[in-house]
């Protein structure tokens, strides 16, 4: 089977039992070539690297493909989003898809922090890594959003209350938030610039409070806003660290 | 029985948010100063130690409830890996430490000098990787049913409400700061200052490798910041924090009745009342002078008189930009700390409040 035309247009190098052939698996390979041909020793190593932005990046992956089938059966709108979810819960035998991820979120938040702690403990960040360290501090943001969005798409308790509990700070920003230092003295005349129809919370809420304009401006970050964003910034993270001389090691 | 219950009164106890913090902003400094203990087998016995201490904890039916809620499991894993990594990075970081005294070179310093070809030697090392955690999540998720509540209904809040788990430390703030700072300013300055890490941190040493002797000060700050003021007040806020955010210790049952006194005062009704006995004065800025002047005191004339005594060196090394840059930013994460010692020892609310402007701090 390994010498038939299909296994060889498959891939193109054969086994890499030659140096020669080795190179060529990691230059010829769309995936692969994320990773330069040779690696510092010390980059290979589970005591250096902890391979906690390999298993982030790789959860990242697992969530979404989870998430992806999950809106196959998910309607974010106030009247079917429980019942959507409960649906999963009990019509689907064996179905994990939920439970994947899920856990893998709270699991890719934990390993984001984890890779932090790696990066910050072996002074990966020092030059020339500066930016690629502000590009990650913005990348473990963007998993924290994309994790408090998710929190909210269940629609039950534990959800809308969490958001509330959470989108309330955004009525205390200074100035534009109606609980805010200083928004009432936000006026022209006797009118209030500030209301609650138009502070931070009701950008990020799309109202007064988590009703179906959250849910929807959730779900539509969730799946689609944030993801992008954070994807274009992995290609970027990723870029820098090949262009800065790969994984980090003594300088 | 006595023993146990004995055991469960003192760990009730020094779980109190007071004693929490201070016990493990004790234990950090001492365990960086004593590394050579726990960073080699000595780990082992504290690995130990934390199983068996959440093992028999699970057996007590008021620590159990909370600690197996499904979203709290992930958190007791945290407590864990955290706990391993930390361990696993000062171990390196002594071993390392000690061969830079010996002149040797470091481990990552050894590795780094070859070279080897990705395929097969990355490759494989990160499938092995991916295969164990896809194994851990199917497994994981198979035992563990992901939570679903009631339906919403807004009429109706639970008690506690709770934030999502990683942001329980910042929920926890609230009890000491206002709103627009626990939940605005501070997470901004968070997010901010870990970005300016690379360019405060001018020591050109440890750049790729662990080490702790090298990078002593940057590394101390860092792990009071994110071991104590982060993941210990997450810890704290998900398994400490029950009905109205009171406190209740690991053992204890969650009453909803529970009754806390609530005595604390603000700064200005400590100076004008109890100490100048002349009542409140009606005009703001004249009654919160005192507390105004502080804040203007910790920020702006701090860091040029520390500039001037104990952090000269920094001074001298740094440039005045970036000192200036680093001192603020500790000095507001350290205000933390400081407005939860002033709470717990002197009751107090806000040093200054201004309520005209919905201006508290």
């Amino acid at each position: 089977m390994v010498e038939s035309q299909f296994w060889k247009s498959l891939f193109r190098v054969g086994i890499p039992n030659t140096n020669r052939k080795r190179v060529l698996a990691m230059l010829g390979n769309v995936v692969l070539h994320l990773h330069p041909v040779k690696t510092r020793k010390s980059g290979v190593k589970m005591r250096y690297t902890w391979c906690a932005g390999g298993v982030t990046f790789f959860l990242f992956l697992v969530l979404t493909f989870t998430g992806l089938l999950l809106m196959f059966y998910y309607r974010p709108t106030v009247e079917y989003a429980f019942v959507d979810i409960l649906d999963l819960r009990e019509q689907v035998p064996f179905g994990i898809m939920r439970e994947v991820h899920r856990w893998g979120a709270h699991a890719m938040v934990i390993t984001v922090w984890i890779h932090m702690f790696r990066v910050f403990m072996t002074g990966s960040y020092k030059p020339p890594r500066e930016f690629n360290w502000v590009i990650g501090v913005i990348l473990l943001v963007l998993t924290l959003l994309l994790s408090f969005t998710g929190y909210l798409l269940p629609w039950d308790q534990l959800a809308i209350w969490a958001i509330t509990v959470g989108s309330n700070m955004a009525a205390a920003t200074p100035l534009i938030g109606i609980e805010g230092p200083a928004a009432g003295l936000l006026k022209i005349g006797d009118i209030q610039l500030v209301t609650s129809s138009n502070d931070a919370r009701f950008a990020l809420l799309g109202g007064r409070f988590v009703g179906a304009g959250a849910l929807l401006r959730f779900y539509v970050l969730h799946c689609v806003g944030i993801p992008l964003v954070a994807a274009f910034l992995m290609a970027v993270h990723f870029w820098r660290v090949r262009k800065d001389g790969g994984i980090s090691g003594p300088v | 029985m006595l023993i146990v219950n004995a055991a469960r009164g003192l760990v009730n106890f020094l779980s109190a948010p007071q004693y929490l913090v201070t016990v493990a902003l004790v234990l950090l400094i001492v365990a960086i100063n004593v590394r050579a203990i726990w960073t080699k087998r000595g780990g082992v016995v504290l690995g130990i130690g934390g199983v068996l201490f959440f093992a028999l904890s699970y057996l007590d039916p008021n620590f159990n409830k909370v600690a197996t809620l499904p979203d709290n499991v992930p958190i007791v894993g945290m407590i864990f890996l955290v706990g391993f990594f930390f361990w696993w990075a000062m171990h390196n970081a002594y071993e390392n430490d000690r061969r830079i005294a010996e002149g040797r070179p470091t481990i990552e310093g050894e590795d780094s000098a070859q070279k080897v070809f990705s395929w097969p030697d990355l490759v494989y090392v990160e499938l092995i990787c991916l295969v164990v955690v896809m194994a851990v999540m199917i497994v994981w998720s198979i035992f563990l049913k992901a939570p679903l509540e009631e339906p919403a209904n807004p009429t109706d809040s639970p008690n506690p409400s709770k934030a999502p788990w990683y942001f329980l430390g910042l929920q926890e703030i609230l009890v000491y700061y206002d709103p627009w700072m626990a939940g605005v300013v501070l997470p901004s300055l968070i997010i901010v200052g870990l970005m300016a890490i690379p360019y405060i941190d001018t020591n050109p040493k440890g750049n790729g490798y662990f080490t702790f002797k090298e990078r002593r000060y940057e590394i101390t700050i860092f792990l009071v910041g994110f071991l104590v003021l982060w993941c210990i007040l997450i810890v704290l806020g998900t398994f400490l924090r029950g009905p109205n955010w009171n406190f209740f210790g690991p053992y204890e049952f969650w009453d909803i009745n529970k009754l806390v006194p609530l005595n604390n005062i603000n700064l200005s009704e400590i100076i004008w009342i109890k100490i100048f006995k002349t009542g409140m004065p009606g005009f703001w800025l004249f009654r919160e002078i005192f507390g105004l002047a502080l804040v203007v005191l910790y920020m702006g004339l701090l860091p040029p008189i520390l500039a001037k005594t104990v952090l000269r060196r920094f001074y001298e090394k740094m440039g005045i930009v970036r000192y200036l840059i680093g001192v603020n930013l500790a000095l507001i994460m350290l205000a933390l700390p400081i407005k939860m010692y002033l709470r717990w020892i002197f009751n107090l609310k806000y040093i200054v409040n201004i309520p005209e402007a919905s201006f508290n701090i």
